[in-house]
């Protein structure tokens, strides 16, 4: 038998190379989207993904990118399966993949589920920070912006359109 | 034993979401606004995208070899299990806002109740579309307000679309018996005990809106059962044409 030159950590690593297509700034891992991967005796790779958004259409490509990506690093079979529990949150991306969105322009999302109501009615909680002059005067825009995940401001200070990833 | 008829009630759940998606994916390039194409584009996906993850589970449940996309694709109107008011056709902004939001408070409620479902795979997905119908009921809340309180000729409209689509709110609480053996299990939930809840917050949101909530009056069914207006033919005529021409095809 041949000793599997990869493990859990290693394919991680591997998978911190696969981007989000719609915001190629995050990592699938840093996204949240990747919720483990297990490595088999023969090597054999699952990786288990949720869905982001149930309509997103990047799911697919996500999923493809992962299967492609651990083939070329030398996994001999990677099988990606899905499971909804726990929901995705946007609660789950690290400090760290937030100051990443700031920088390339996205608003990072706050803390989700701020209101009790079951129906809400308006947005609760202040609006983002404007990720280019900092300013906190803000103006909700569109609660849907260009992908499934963001929606869009304007800053009232820098008069700069932007893109707010959308707590969930 | 008979069979747990989980089946046709993932259908019903899955149909809802699958028609009324399509009527909402209707609007794109032709909503008044451009955030609001984009906005009901994006609702549009996420009913789809319900819809999809229903009918894969319900293509495993039934174990007939068919898959998501036969279930969605191969069935006739005949064989739909959508409720009447998701099949109706958009009419105006103010009909498609306010059925939205009629809707929408409604799939809030059922998406709550089922992520407490004692059936895992039912459970996630509701959790997970609970947070997106919560989102899409904001959406076409904060727009029932803009409308009825809005200008005279928006009020009229707004008004117009509840009084029209009132009489198909009905069917949505109808608590069908095939489900009495999974809502005793804690599988599913009984929709008609959702109906005080449903009448609380809509009526909230009408009378704060300035409009008027209709009387019950006679409430229109049939969906549920199968039996759907003419208008779900020419839907699903429009949806299935690809597929059914081209069997199998893959892109």
């Amino acid at each position: 038998m041949v000793a599997v030159a990869y493990d859990r950590e290693r394919v991680f690593a591997w998978l911190e190379e696969v981007k989000d297509p719609e915001v190629p700034v995050l990592s699938v891992v840093e996204l949240g989207v990747v919720r483990d991967a297990v490595v088999d005796a023969d090597g054999a790779v699952t990786v288990t993904v949720t869905p982001t958004y149930s309509g997103c259409p990047a799911m697919r490509t996500i999923e493809e990118s992962i299967h492609d990506t651990l083939l070329a690093k030398g996994v001999l079979r990677v099988t990606v399966q899905t499971v909804f529990t726990p929901a995705w949150t946007t609660d789950w991306i690290p400090e760290t993949a937030r100051t990443k969105l700031e920088a390339y322009g996205i608003a990072p999302p706050g803390q989700a589920q701020t209101s009790d109501e079951l129906v809400p009615l308006l947005r609760a909680g202040a609006g983002p920070r404007c990720p280019f002059c900092k300013s906190s005067r803000t103006a909700l825009r569109s609660e849907f912006g260009s992908t499934a995940c963001k929606a869009l401001w304007v800053c009232a200070e820098c008069t700069q359109p932007f893109e707010e990833f959308k707590a969930i | 034993m008979a069979p747990v008829p989980l089946f046709p009630a993932l259908l019903r759940l899955a149909d809802d979401r699958l028609v009324l998606g399509h009527r909402t994916s209707e609007w794109c390039g032709h909503a008044p606004i451009l955030e609001e194409d984009i906005a009901l584009a994006n609702i549009a996906l996420d009913q789809i995208g319900q819809a999809n993850h229903l009918l894969t589970y319900a293509a495993t449940v039934e174990k007939a070899g068919r898959d998501e996309d036969a279930l969605a694709y191969l069935r006739d109107a005949i064989e739909y299990r959508n409720a009447l008011i998701c099949e109706l056709p958009n009419g105006d902004f103010g009909v498609t806002i306010v059925r939205q939001f009629l809707y929408g408070v409604y799939s809030v409620l059922q998406w709550d109740a089922l992520s407490k479902s004692k059936d895992d795979t039912l459970a996630g997905i509701a959790a997970k579309s609970l947070k997106e119908a919560r989102y899409h009921v904001r959406h076409a809340g904060e727009w029932v307000i803009r409308l009825g309180d809005g200008t005279a000729e928006s009020h009229r409209r707004a008004q117009d679309a509840v009084n029209a689509l009132w009489p198909y709110t009905g069917e949505l609480f109808m608590q069908l018996a095939d489900e009495a053996e999974l809502v005793a299990a804690g599988i599913t939930a009984d929709v008609s005990l959702m109906e005080p809840a449903w009448q609380a917050q809509v009526a909230g949101v009408l009378t704060r809106a300035t409009l008027t909530v209709p009387e019950t009056a006679w409430m229109q069914r049939g969906g549920r059962e199968g039996r759907h207006t003419e208008h779900l033919g020419h839907l699903l005529a429009e949806m299935q044409i690809v597929a059914r021409s081209h069997p199998g095809a893959k892109w």
